[in-house]
């Protein structure tokens, strides 16, 4: 598992890897939304949960494609499904590495891009703490849209159709949590209902994944 | 007359559904014709809302067949993943653009009856909001049944997609309520309750409902039978290929 955790890591640091590109859709979001709405202090700080958190999901779901299409195409996939390591931990490796490298970068750079969205002070505790719970989702259910579309041409566009919908609940939790977090209001019921889809999400569908993968590589 | 699992036999359904669509699609459209006329042109205004509360014939059985459609699917996929009946798959796969064209009548004639009463077409209220979600799940089922040309794996993909689908579409639905209160009135047809709608509008919207469950299953077993003879089609093509 560790040897195929470091292979991954090691393909998406290394050049044409595609490392920076959630992180730089990330970047580009938050600094061309003052542009779209003005630079008013209070508009901005009022929306800057909402857009920190949809410009982190748009980042996911941008990168997502490249957690088993490129696999798939040299016939690694192939190679890994027959080693003896179970389809299901495989999804989970996919899904932890595809966090490692686009939902920790993420949930890092929240607290600076917030400073420019200029985000209440109680907010950045609470926008960290509710990225760092929600991205893991992100990442496990993408792996779902991923595994489910590895085997289709060009799947970019049905793979975001599919993952959108799949990502309104965790969206909406997080999103609250972040927005009650900087308006000092108490976070702690969205917070608790986010740990729960992620930890639901984590237990649950990489065996789901598994399946699909299954299928895929018949 | 056996189990039910003998209409799992695609040679037993279409000798069985040849029989019975004719039927249940004259019955769905004497109820619709009986119902909708009854609902539009024999029952008094409401009080408030005027004559657009008429809209309730077409609103409340569409959005009843919206969700129902895909509870059918949950059981139809889940009997192709244990059983491996192909009618199953396909009706499944027939009933999903009946359910797509259910959410968006809902959402339309939502949209139509909420401006004059509420003064807007669209408002972010939970039940609004889930449909909408549930309609982006009846796109990605059809897209992704579309996308793939082996017929056993889109079967296969399409059912796990159907079941993660439902849980999600599920959380979706109270995730949305804790985000945002609601415009949309309560549940006002529900057998155990005492604050119903009145009489005179709850039995023209009994024969509707009925109405669109039985022009639900008309429409599910004719695109059901186009498909099974679609796929008859494609293996004597093949087979004449290979000949």
């Amino acid at each position: 598992m560790s040897a195929l955790l470091l292979r991954d890591l090691r393909l998406a640091f290394r050049a044409g890897g595609g490392f920076g590109l959630g992180l730089a859709f990330f970047l580009i979001v938050t600094v061309l939304v003052p542009f779209a709405v003005g630079p008013e202090t209070a508009l901005l700080s009022r929306i800057a949960p909402g857009i920190l958190w949809l410009g982190a999901l748009l980042a996911c779901l941008l990168s997502l494609d490249r957690i088993l299409a490129l696999d798939f195409e040299d016939g690694s996939l192939d190679l890994i499904a027959t080693a003896p390591l179970p389809l299901e931990a495989v999804a989970v490796v996919k899904a932890l590495a595809h966090w490692l490298t686009t939902g920790l970068p993420l949930v890092l750079a929240a607290p600076v891009l917030g400073l420019l969205m200029s985000l209440p002070g109680p907010g950045y505790l609470w926008l960290t703490l509710s990225l760092a719970l929600g991205t893991p989702a992100l990442s496990v259910i993408g792996t779902f849209g991923a595994a489910l579309t590895v085997g289709i041409k060009r799947g970019g566009l049905l793979l975001s159709l599919l993952v959108l919908p799949l990502y309104v609940p965790t969206l909406i939790f997080g999103a609250e949590v972040a927005r009650r977090g900087a308006q000092g209001l108490d976070p702690q019921a969205p917070l608790l209902l986010l740990a729960g889809i992620t930890c639901g999400t984590i237990a649950l569908l990489p065996f789901a994944s598994a399946a699909v993968l299954r299928v895929n590589l018949r | 007359m056996g189990s039910i699992w003998e209409y799992a036999n695609p040679r037993k359904f279409m000798a069985t559904t040849d029989v019975v669509l004719p039927w249940v699609a004259a019955l769905a459209g004497i109820a619709l014709v009986v119902g909708l006329a009854w609902g539009f042109f024999l029952t008094p205004d409401d009080y408030r809302q005027g004559s657009t509360v008429k809209i309730i014939y077409l609103h409340v059985p569409s959005a009843l067949m919206a969700i129902n459609t895909w509870l059918m699917m949950l059981v139809a996929s889940l009997i192709w993943l244990v059983r491996r009946h192909h009618v199953s798959a396909l009706a499944a796969r027939a009933a999903a653009p009946v359910g797509a064209v259910m959410t968006l009548i809902a959402l339309v004639t939502g949209a139509i009856w909420g401006q004059p009463m509420w003064g807007t077409w669209w408002a972010w209220d939970p039940r609004l909001t889930s449909f909408l979600i549930l309609f982006l799940f009846y796109l990605g089922y059809i897209a992704l049944w579309a996308a793939i040309d082996n017929d056993d794996a889109a079967a296969d993909l399409t059912s796990v997609l159907c079941i993660v689908g439902s849980v999600f579409a599920i959380l979706s639905r109270y995730a949305v309520n804790f985000w945002n209160q609601g415009l949309h009135q309560g549940a006002s047809l529900s057998l155990d309750k005492e604050e119903n709608v009145a009489d005179v509008f709850y039995q023209p919207l009994l024969v509707c409902i009925a109405g669109f469950v039985l022009l639900f299953l008309a429409l599910v077993l004719l695109r059901t039978r186009t498909e099974i003879r679609a796929r008859r089609m494609r293996a004597l093509l093949a087979r004449e290929r290979m000949g």
